[in-house]
């Protein structure tokens, strides 16, 4: 279980990802083995899974990222599966989420203009297996990003 | 920066799957010295590109046992100011991540919760008495994956 300790440390680097561990330790007044030590049960217990680099697609020139959101048939009982599978290879596919209620899959689609996006939705999208309906939100802005957890 | 090149985008598949890799274990990753894959590195940051790391933490096991995905349309658009709502709305600690979207919602809330009771808590108490506030639709989130995306 975790204690203030882990907490405390898991606040303050959810809020800066970027600090070192030296910097981390010292901005919460503990020795650097320690930190190093703390970081390490958490990764064995799996409460830190990893840390990921963040890449802007914006950036990076996806300047269109959209929401879609599916609703699957229920007819077949291997539908979900064929459809993520299918999903998965579509390289411009950033994220994927399964859900209970209307939607059943959300995918986060990036591409580089309306056009790319075009031709994505027809050719990559349109075409994956066991469609009822899609739904898509386009990005407008993002507000809140990943917010620190109130651990 | 020129457009990226293929050393670039295997450099940012790397770090996008572990950030806590330094220098010269990425340079190991593709094939180049450390100095060379600092210098890529450098500029990949300074371009906006590479945004920063951010922590994959284990939900469940700080306690988060649910995830909910609110897709959010506003009522009186005329009347309420948008900084009013997301400014509300991003005060909220369970709320992870606010979108603003194109679509049949205004916005995408991401929410996380200890289990379903203390998500109606939030819900009714926070997210129902934000400013504005129309039509709002939940999916409970069942699974979540990163895809590398188009690196």
């Amino acid at each position: 279980m975790l204690d203030d300790l882990d907490r405390r440390l898991l606040r303050r680097w959810q809020a800066d990802p970027d600090l070192h561990v030296t910097e981390l330790a010292a901005e919460i007044g503990i020795h650097q083995s320690v930190a190093t030590r703390r970081i390490d049960r958490l990764r064995e217990a799996g409460v830190l899974r990893g840390v990921h680099g963040v890449i802007d697609w914006k950036a990076l020139g996806y300047a269109v990222e959209v929401s879609l959101r599916f609703t699957l048939e229920k007819s077949s009982p291997r539908a979900l599966d064929r459809f993520l599978a299918a999903a998965e290879g579509i390289p411009e596919v950033v994220e994927m989420q399964t859900f209970l209620g209307r939607v059943d899959v959300r995918l986060a689609v990036v591409a580089r203009d309306l056009g790319h996006w075009q031709t994505l939705y027809r050719d990559r999208i349109l075409t994956l297996p066991h469609i009822a309906d899609i739904e898509a939100l386009m990005q407008v802005a993002r507000v809140k990003t990943d917010a620190v957890l109130p651990v | 920066m020129p457009d990226p090149d293929d050393t670039d985008l295997a450099i940012l598949r790397v770090v996008r799957a572990n950030a806590a890799l330094s220098t010269a274990a990425v340079g190991r990753a593709v094939g180049l010295s450390q100095a060379a894959t600092w210098r890529r590195l450098d500029r990949l940051r300074k371009a906006g590109i590479l945004a920063g790391r951010e922590l994959a933490l284990d939900l469940e096991a700080l306690g988060f046992g649910v995830t909910v995905f609110l897709g959010v349309k506003l009522a009186a658009k005329a009347r309420v100011s948008l900084e009013d709502f997301e400014r509300a709305v991003s005060a909220i600690p369970e709320v992870r991540r606010v979108d603003h979207v194109l679509g049949r919602y205004d916005y995408r809330l991401r929410v996380v919760a200890r289990d379903i009771a203390d998500f109606e808590r939030v819900f009714r108490r926070r997210i129902l008495a934000l400013p504005g506030m129309g039509e709002v639709e939940a999916n409970v989130m069942l699974s979540e994956r990163r895809l590398p995306g188009p690196l």
